[in-house]
C-alpha cells in the first residue's frame, strides 16, 4: 500500500486535507471524552490544547505533514504511561478513530490506511 | 529581507526562515513544540501589521482578529513587530467618573481615558493602583465616542483590590489600565447563529458587553442569556436585561438562583444546568461562558458534548488572586 497509489495524491489529500482533520477532531474528541475506559487520560487538561493535539494526531494518521519522531511520541505520552496507559487504551482510541472516519463516510480503504499509520505508533505511545 | 522587532531589538529574518527560527537563532526564548503549526505552543502576536493568514491556521477567530499567529509557520511578508502572548504593552491612565453599587456585593466602576485605546467588549484589562497592586477585570461596554470603560467588580471577603475600590477609590482618582486582552468577545459574521451566554455573578460584565456588541452589529440569530447566582446579591441589571428583551425580539434573558433558601420569582437552579437543559442540541451554536472557573470548566465540556464545536466556545474564567500574606 503506497501513499500515492492510483491518483498520485497522498492519503492526506485523498481524505480531504485540513478540512477533513477539522471535521474529524470534534467528533473524535467527543467519543473519547464519553468513553469511561479512557477519558481520564484526556481529562483535567486544557480542552483547546487537547483539540490542537488531536489535530496533530489526525494529520499524522492521515499521513499529512508532520515532524513527530518516535521519541517525540514517547515523551508526549510518558506521563500517561505512568498513569497506567496500556494496550487496551490504545485499542479504544483506534476504535474511535475508525468510528469517526466511518461517520464522516471516509471510504473503507482510506480508513484502513489511516489506521495502519496510527497503529505504527503503538510501541512509541505505550513506551515499549 | 524582512526584519522582526521584539522588545526593542530588531533581527533579520533570513530567506526561508520562520519567525520562530529567526528568534531562536538570536537566542530569544519562545516556547515551541511541534514546529509545524499544530500544537500552538509558539503563539505570538503581531503588534503592527496583520500576519500572513497562513500563519494563523487553527487559531480561534478572535485571536486571529487580534493578529495572533504561530511563529513556527510564519514566513513574514513584510517587516513585523511581534510580542509573546503574555507581553504587557504600555499602560494608559484613566479617571474614575462613576462608582455605584449594583448590589451590596457588586460595584459598577466607570473609567474615562484620553489616550487612544482599542478593545472589544468582553476582553479584560489589568487595573493598577498607585502602589502597583494589579487585578484583571472584564470590560462590560462596547467602544463609544465617550472613551469610557465599564467594570462590574465583586467585593471579595479578603480582596485587597476590590475592598480598596469599595472603601477608598473616589470619583476623580486615576488608575493605570493595561492593553485589553483575552479572546472571549463577539465577532461579526455568521449573523444567524444562535448564541448561548452563561455567566455567574459579575461574570455578567463581559456578557453584557458581548450582547451589546452582537445587537449593535445586527446579530439576527437568537441570543440566550442565563445569569446565575447563589442568592439575590449576585443578580443585578435585572430590569435592564428585561428592557433589552422587550426591545429586541431575538434576545432572551433567564436569571437563575441556585441557593437553597431563596424565595424568589426567578428560576431555581444553577445557570449552566438551566441553560444546557433548555435546548436539545448546541450543534451550530456559539457559546460564551464567564465567571467561576469551576463552572466554566464543567460547562465547556458539557457544551462541547452537547454538540458545540470547540472553536465556537469562548470562555473567561474569573480566577481569584492568591491573598499575599
Amino acid at each position: 500500500m503506497s501513499d500515492t497509489q492510483e491518483t498520485g495524491q497522498t492519503l492526506y489529500e485523498r481524505i480531504g486535507g485540513e478540512a477533513a482533520v477539522n471535521a474529524a477532531v470534534d467528533i473524535f474528541y467527543r467519543k473519547v471524552l464519553a468513553d469511561y475506559r479512557i477519558n481520564r487520560f484526556f481529562d483535567n487538561t486544557d480542552m483547546d490544547q487537547q483539540i490542537a493535539k488531536q489535530k496533530a494526531f489526525f494529520t499524522m494518521a492521515f499521513g499529512g505533514p508532520n515532524n513527530y519522531s518516535g521519541q517525540d511520541m514517547r515523551n508526549a505520552h510518558a506521563r500517561l504511561v505512568k498513569m497506567g496507559l496500556n494496550a487496551s487504551h490504545f485499542d479504544a482510541v483506534m476504535e474511535h478513530l475508525g468510528a469517526t472516519l466511518n461517520e464522516l463516510n471516509v471510504p473503507q480503504e482510506l480508513i484502513a490506511e489511516a489506521a495502519a499509520i496510527a497503529e505504527s505508533t503503538r510501541n512509541d505511545v505505550l513506551g515499549k | 529581507m524582512r526584519s522582526i522587532t521584539i522588545g526593542g531589538s530588531t533581527f533579520s529574518c533570513q530567506p526561508g526562515e520562520s519567525v520562530l527560527e529567526t528568534l531562536l537563532r538570536e537566542n530569544i526564548q519562545v516556547p515551541n513544540g511541534c514546529r509545524q503549526g499544530l500544537c500552538q505552543a509558539c503563539q505570538m502576536r503581531s503588534l503592527d501589521n496583520s500576519p500572513p493568514v497562513s500563519a494563523q491556521v487553527g487559531l480561534k477567530d478572535t485571536l486571529q482578529k487580534q493578529n495572533y499567529f504561530l511563529a513556527c509557520i510564519c514566513h513574514p511578508e513584510q517587516n513585523m513587530t511581534v510580542a509573546l502572548p503574555n507581553h504587557q504593552g504600555a499602560s494608559i491612565n484613566a479617571v474614575v467618573i462613576k462608582k455605584q453599587l449594583l448590589t451590596p456585593d457588586i460595584v459598577q466602576l466607570v473609567l474615562q481615558y484620553q489616550t487612544p485605546f482599542t478593545f472589544f467588549a468582553g476582553q479584560f484589562v489589568n487595573l493598577k493602583r498607585p502602589d502597583g497592586l494589579t487585578r484583571s477585570y472584564s470590560i462590560a461596554n462596547i467602544p463609544t465616542h465617550e472613551n469610557i470603560l465599564e467594570f462590574h467588580i465583586r467585593r471579595l471577603p479578603n480582596g485587597q483590590f476590590s475592598n480598596w475600590i469599595y472603601d477608598e477609590l473616589e470619583v476623580g482618582a486615576q488608575l493605570a489600565i493595561s492593553e485589553a486582552q483575552g479572546s472571549c468577545h463577539y465577532l461579526p459574521g455568521r449573523q444567524e447563529q444562535p448564541l448561548m451566554l452563561i455567566g455567574t455573578g459579575s461574570g455578567l460584565a463581559p456578557l453584557y458587553g458581548i450582547i451589546a456588541d452582537a445587537l449593535a452589529q445586527d446579530h439576527s440569530g437568537p441570543i440566550h442569556l442565563f445569569h446565575g447566582s447563589r442568592d439575590l446579591n449576585g443578580l443585578y441589571f435585572i430590569d435592564e436585561m428585561r428592557e433589552l428583551a422587550e426591545k429586541f425580539g431575538n434576545f432572551y434573558y433567564t436569571p437563575c438562583l441556585s441557593g437553597e433558601d431563596v424565595e424568589s420569582e426567578h428560576i431555581r437552579g444553577r445557570a449552566h444546568d438551566v441553560a444546557l437543559s433548555s435546548t436539545e442540541t448546541l450543534n451550530g451554536w456559539r457559546v460564551f461562558l464567564c465567571g467561576h472557573p469551576e463552572m466554566i470548566n464543567q460547562t465547556k465540556k458539557m457544551a462541547f458534548m452537547k454538540g458545540a464545536s470547540m472553536s465556537d466556545i469562548y470562555t473567561d474564567a474569573f480566577h481569584i488572586a492568591q491573598v499575599e500574606k
